[in-house]
């Protein structure tokens, strides 16, 4: 294609992308760098229902002065990046030098909110993916092997988890586990145990996500590993039952190597979901004990004083993460994409 | 949960109206938009302001439990979205921090020109809000259980530790208490009570400077994770909805709710026998050795958008005035304690007016008191949960709201 055709070609996609990707990462770049005015503060005397008070309140002439003049805040650079809220790195060198032992120095770097939250993103990424890939290739597996009448109902039923709403889907499930609930109340009688609960100690809670998250991805596994294994050669699989491979063999070396762009696939989309990890940490109210990077933004920008620049900041390092995420997985598509072109 | 409720309200006025003509508020034209939080009492006050309704005036509300999270967007717009909010003592700090709510003394010289002392939020001596309901939390108490163990009603929180030692002894309940701790705003309310109860302050006096490190702050957590040992594990994702089901379902003696659950605490809908006569409200207890109940007053009032045209900002004023005249109050009455004419205090209003009048004072309504609020919400859960000392979390609150308050010039 000659590269005048291939520029009007692109050319209404790539629009689209710089306008709504591009230039809202620009903007969210140039607002992590700033931070608010200084706030003009007076002293008022306040009256209501309860009386009167003398109360600090906010001279809003002189600070929308101050914001006329730089409407964009205070330039800032990188400093609400390293403050407590983000890298916090003041405080990572005082808890190095302060910590006798590794266990101290983690105890110290996991009491500080964006770490905290790393570590629960990265542990959630870390296990959901894998566990989605094997768990949506054996359903896949097993209902290739279902008769063709039952096939309809189970994938319907297979995929409900996808289809139910995150947040309500995790709503559903955080009245089951209560100790009221169905699983909650079921789980304290095997246990014996009636002080167990899900939602109490942290531990728990990660695991409740976690199988949450397993729970809610692995039909989209599932069901792109079937449509795959609709084209798996008939000659090949039949060669290898001739040569007495057994049904694990076969799966082992000869479904699962045809499967593999799949696999690479699922897990570029899953890497890039599971990082931003989000909508079960409302649902299940579990903000004391497990936060994301996603969940930090949020609550940035919730309440009665909406901080944009803290709320930025965690946005670009999240980009940066899902970037040094995806990194290996890319560099692997393109060797194969080169391999493939020679 | 999330009720969202973009109301064409012309639909619920024709319907209150009984398909009478509407009522003429005497307004000649105008456009009223409410943004309030979702209530039934909010729900009385929006509905008689639609009945304002006419062919030359537009009434509409957005009435949602995420009012705060949109109302500074929404306000700053020319002309703003709504012509008014609805707000409490924190969320009216942002609208004036950023200017975007306009003085109310024409339209009151003009159009309520009787209105108390009382409703009028004053600053600076300008009336920037009308007042027009109050809340506070306070003690729930079951006077059955009570009656069981042979106690009295509770007056401090050391009262409130005995009942509960004596309730668990007796082997009536394993967790007979609650109180609003799910982790977030909820828990810091908690804290800031609990801190003005023992007599702390959250700042240093006159200035930005956290002060919650102290011994005040040390003590009131200690008192909040005494409590917590007789709460269900799941205490930190405790909000009001949660609090209110588990009073309703009778698992609980004592609880600090909020006022406003009273109304749907005390009717005869969704509790368990035997709740609803034996549950009495009584004022927010007081907590070591102090005399300031360990309670911050709060009202609900109206403001109005700076950013509309006079013309619309009178419309407002008149047709929420009309949504909370007199008629409307006593048809509401159990609805909230109203701050009104036409109120009569029933016995949903009772611990409120009694903490109230035993001296509690007003949540501060400090340009930085709201991220105070925020770190207290998001640092606190790990002591309550037995992973850190009182004193690292109290110095994980000030890191936290240091960082935000350089972040929005509070601080140097």
């Amino acid at each position: 294609m000659p590269h005048r055709t291939f520029f009007w070609f692109i050319l209404p996609s790539l629009t689209a992308m710089i306008l709504f990707i591009a230039l809202p990462i620009v903007s969210v770049v140039i607002q992590s760098l700033h931070v608010e005015h200084e706030q003009v503060l007076e002293v008022v005397e306040t009256c209501g229902p309860f009386g009167c008070t003398e109360e600090t309140r906010v001279d809003t002439e002189a600070t929308r002065a101050l914001r006329e003049a730089e409407p964009l805040g205070r330039f800032n650079g990188l400093g609400t990046y390293v403050n407590r809220a983000h890298l916090a790195t003041e405080e990572l060198a005082t808890a190095w030098a302060e910590s006798d032992t590794w266990g101290a120095f983690g105890g110290r770097v996991m009491n500080l909110p964006f770490y905290k939250a790393l570590a629960f993103t990265l542990a959630y990424t870390f296990l959901v993916t894998p566990l989605v890939l094997v768990l949506g290739l054996a359903i896949a597996l097993g209902v290739n092997g279902l008769p063709q009448r039952l096939r309809g109902v189970t994938i319907f039923f297979s995929l409900l988890p996808m289809i139910v709403t995150p947040l309500i889907g995790s709503l559903v499930l955080f009245w089951m586990i209560d100790a009221d609930g169905i699983i909650g109340a079921t789980l304290q009688l095997l246990f014996d145990d009636p002080d167990l609960s899900l939602k109490a100690s942290p531990t728990l809670t990660w695991l409740t996500l976690f199988v949450y998250g397993v729970w809610h991805s692995a039909p989209f596994a599932f069901i792109v590993f079937y449509a795959g294994l609709q084209t798996v050669p008939e000659e090949t699989l039949e060669a290898a039952m001739i040569d007495g491979a057994s049904r694990w063999e076969r799966v082992r070396y000869v479904v699962i190597p045809h499967l593999m762009p799949l696999v690479v696939f699922i897990t570029l989309i899953q890497l890039m979901d599971n990082f931003r990890v989000f909508e079960p940490i409302v649902g299940f109210q579990a903000q004391a004990s497990a936060t994301s990077l996603s969940y930090i933004i949020y609550s940035d920008l919730r309440g009665d004083t909406q901080q944009f620049g803290s709320a930025a900041a965690t946005s670009v390092l999240t980009i940066l993460g899902v970037a040094i995420l995806l990194t290996p997985v890319l560099i692997r598509t393109w060797r194969d994409f080169n391999r493939k072109r020679v | 949960m999330i009720f969202t409720r973009l109301t064409a309200i012309t639909l619920a006025a024709t319907a209150i109206g009984g398909g009478a003509a509407l009522a003429d508020c005497g307004i000649d034209s105008g456009r009223v938009a409410i943004l309030s939080n979702d209530f039934p009492a909010l729900q009385a006050m929006a509905a008689g302001a639609a009945e304002c309704a006419s062919d030359t005036v537009e009434v509409s509300a957005n009435q949602t439990t995420e009012h705060r999270d949109i109302q500074v967007a929404a306000l700053t717009a020319d002309p703003a979205q709504y012509t008014s909010a609805v707000v409490a003592n924190s969320s009216i700090v942002p609208l004036l921090n950023d200017g975007l709510i306009r003085p109310l003394d024409d339209l009151i010289a003009e159009h309520a020109p009787d209105l108390p002392g009382l409703n009028r939020i004053t600053i600076d001596g300008e009336v920037m809000a009308i007042a027009f309901m109050a809340n506070a939390q306070h003690l729930y108490v079951r006077t059955d259980i009570l009656e069981q163990v042979g106690a009295e009603v509770p007056t401090t929180y050391e009262e409130v530790l005995e009942v509960l030692a004596a309730v668990r002894e007796a082997g009536i309940m394993d967790h007979p208490w609650a109180m609003n701790t799910a982790s977030g705003w909820n828990l810091g309310e908690e804290f800031v009570n609990m801190m003005i109860g023992m007599g702390g302050s959250l700042f240093e006096p006159g200035s930005a400077e956290p002060a919650v490190n102290s011994e005040e702050g040390i003590a009131a957590l200690e008192m909040l994770a005494a409590l917590n040992d007789y709460a269900n594990p799941d205490f930190l994702t405790f909000d009001s909805n949660a609090t209110q089901a588990l009073w309703e379902s009778g698992e609980l003696a004592i609880a600090y709710m909020w006022g406003s659950r009273g109304g749907g605490i005390l009717d005869d809908e969704g509790a368990a026998e035997g709740v609803v006569e034996n549950t009495l409200l009584v004022a927010a207890p007081t907590v070591g050795g102090g005399d300031t109940p360990a309670s911050t007053l709060w009202w609900d009032g109206f403001t109005i958008a700076a950013n509309i045209s006079d013309e619309d900002a009178e419309a407002t004023f008149i047709a929420l005035m009309n949504g909370l005249r007199p008629e409307i109050v006593e048809a509401n009455n159990d609805a909230a304690v109203w701050l009104l004419e036409g109120y009569t205090p029933g016995a949903p209003a009772a611990g409120v007016s009694a903490t109230a009048e035993a001296g509690a004072t007003p949540y501060p309504m400090l340009p930085y008191a709201g991220l105070m609020h925020t770190a207290l919400g998001n640092e606190l859960a790990q002591f309550l949960q037995g992973e850190e000392s009182a004193e690292q979390a109290l110095a994980d609150v000030e890191a936290a709201y240091i960082a935000a308050a350089r972040e929005q010039g509070f601080l140097d």
